[in-house]
């Protein structure tokens, strides 16, 4: 199969890739996908205390458009408002790197990682809040 | 010295015609360009010359006795189809019962999913976990309706090379016909249709260094003979079991490939073999890679590697300028893992992570000293990139995730 330019692009010089503290109030962790299935995301945000996503990091196990698509990713939330980032949707992400339609999952994979890591960061800052709270 | 890119690897898809070949087949375009079928003139019996002189070398490098066994088709997905359904149909009185494994070609497996829809039934016989058939297995599948089993010599993904001279014992003392598709493995492994037994044998001559789209399906004619029903009808070429126009340049082409194969074949085994064992030396230096199939028991050009925590499409599209293939998902349409690592038991995440290296005739010491430390550079790469790598060197035991399919 042939890939578009972008992908290729992402692929050669993958944005983002790292690890984040998965265990700092600030930090959201989405991981999805299975290693049976042929593709895992691990996506994560750090968010400022504004609610502004000032990091985000990701590492993928999956094809080159699983990569790509989760590159992109990290890039597209990098200085966005949380309830910006969710409304970051697959179809935008399958658009943007040109996606035939048997690579669509793996956009499918980018939009739930996002949303897997806004869902780890909300859930860290309501324990949090219950916490300081009682 | 840096060989020259891209580099060929996938030597199990297709080969490229050898000079050789091209320079025997020339001749039978603009010049003696005849029908074979031309009984009348001479522009006739030229080529039909040309076309036995290919019939006798393709009948010596299999062991038949005679050149009269070997019919031209289109190629061995023609082949597999003509043997399969065409014994089906003549010996559908006798019984109606196939057996077959798991792992065969999707041309041997499809007819025989055909057949299922008309009313024969069909066993598929499945594999250990280097993908060997068991002649026992197949001695306690066969029942008194049996009528073929269809047993390939070599496996083109994972290379393992099946016990044919066994099975073709048991198959010859119970009275079941054996089909062989011997494609991946004639000329570079042992194959010999009198010694092991072999009533049917499909080859295709593009896997061999000659042209595509010409093959040849071996009818044995004597203890037992064997009879089909041809699945095309026409004029009645190649005794009545495949008509249409013989192709005579593929068939010269075919006939020289054979005649090399005959004579090279060995010596290039040899040196295949020490080139894979140069790749996969220096690949097994990697940590956690395993081979996929038997460690012996495999085509001399054939390494398929599981390099875990790596995906197989991530990985081809990192070496970009070297042609391999992979067991993932991915590179096919269907999003399904190879149903032959399934087969075999290869945990699927392993099948997404295996990677073909196919080697063969101009496979050069420098090109897989080259790729080798490529697909080093590459793995180490991309495990960089691995959530499952990182969690793996953490001491994280990935199977006690639970993951969600999707
Ligand atoms: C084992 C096996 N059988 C059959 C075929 C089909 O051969 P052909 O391309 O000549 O139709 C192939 C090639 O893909 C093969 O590897």
């Amino acid at each position: 199969m042939a890939y578009s330019e972008k992908v290729i692009e992402h692929y050669e010089n993958p944005k983002n890739v790292g690890t984040l503290d998965k265990d700092a109030d600030d930090v959201g962790t989405g991981l999805v996908g299975a290693p049976a299935c042929g593709d895992v995301m691990r996506l994560q945000i750090k968010v400022s205390d504004e609610g502004v996503i000032e990091d985000a990091k990701f590492k993928t196990f999956g094809c080159g458009s699983a990569i790509a698509s989760s590159s992109l990713a990290t890039e597209w939330l990098k200085g966005k408002r949380v309830d910006e980032a969710e409304t970051i949707k697959n179809s935008m992400i399958a658009e943007e790197l040109n996606l035939p339609p048997v690579k669509i999952h793996c956009s499918v994979l980018a939009e739930d990682a996002i949303k897997s890591a806004i869902a780890d960061f909300k859930q860290k800052q309501a324990a949090k809040r219950a916490l300081q709270g009682g | 010295m840096a060989p020259t890119l891209p580099i060929y690897m996938d030597y199990h898809a297709t080969t490229p015609l050898d000079r050789r070949v091209l320079d025997a087949m020339l001749p039978y375009f603009c010049e003696t360009f005849g029908n074979a079928a031309s009984r009348s003139h001479v522009f006739g019996w030229r080529a039909e010359e040309a076309v036995e002189v290919a019939r006798e070398r393709v009948a010596r490098l299999i062991g038949a006795d005679s050149s009269k066994e070997i019919a031209f088709t289109s190629g061995a997905t023609e082949s597999d189809n003509l043997a399969i359904k065409g014994v089906a149909e003549f010996y559908k009185d006798k019984g109606d019962h196939i057996i077959t494994s798991a792992i065969e070609h999707k041309a041997v497996l499809d007819s025989c999913k055909r057949l299922e829809k008309q009313g024969f039934k069909v066993t598929y016989l499945g594999v250990d976990k280097q993908g060997m058939v068991s002649p026992d297995d197949v001695a306690r599948a066969i029942t008194d309706k049996t009528i073929l089993v269809s047993i390939m010599l070599a496996n083109n993904e994972v290379g393992t090379v099946q016990p044919i001279a066994e099975i073709g014992a048991v198959t010859r003392k119970r009275g079941v016909l054996l089909h062989c598709d011997a494609v991946q493995g004639v000329g570079k492994v042992p194959f010999d249709v009198a010694k092991m037994h072999v009533d049917l044998a499909s080859i295709s001559a593009h896997k061999m260094y000659g042209p595509k789209g010409v093959g040849a399906l071996y009818v044995r004619r004597s203890k037992p003979r064997v009879r089909l029903v041809a699945q095309m009808d026409g004029g009645g070429h190649e005794r009545g079991m495949r008509s249409g126009t013989l192709n005579v340049p593929g068939i010269v082409g075919f006939g020289r490939a054979a005649e090399l194969a005959t004579s090279e074949g060995e010596a290039e085994a040899m040196r295949l073999t020490t080139l894979r064992e140069r790749l996969a030396k220096k690949l097994f230096q990697i940590e956690a890679v395993t081979l996929n199939g038997h460690p012996t028991a495999r085509l001399p050009g054939n390494l398929n590697v599981a390099f875990s925590y790596v995906e197989g499409e991530a990985m081809m599209m990192a070496i970009r300028d070297v042609a391999v293939s992979s067991g993932s998902a991915c590179t096919s349409a269907s999003l399904e893992p190879s149903y032959v690592l399934r087969a075999m038991g290869v945990d699927e995440e392993f099948a997404h992570s295996s990677i073909r290296f196919g080697l063969g005739r101009f496979t050069t010491e420098e090109e897989v000293d080259y790729v080798g430390q490529l697909v080093t550079d590459k793995v180490h790469a991309l495990r960089e990139m691995s959530p499952l790598w990182e969690m793996a060197q953490a001491g994280i035991d990935l199977k006690s995730i639970e993951w969600a399919a999707h």
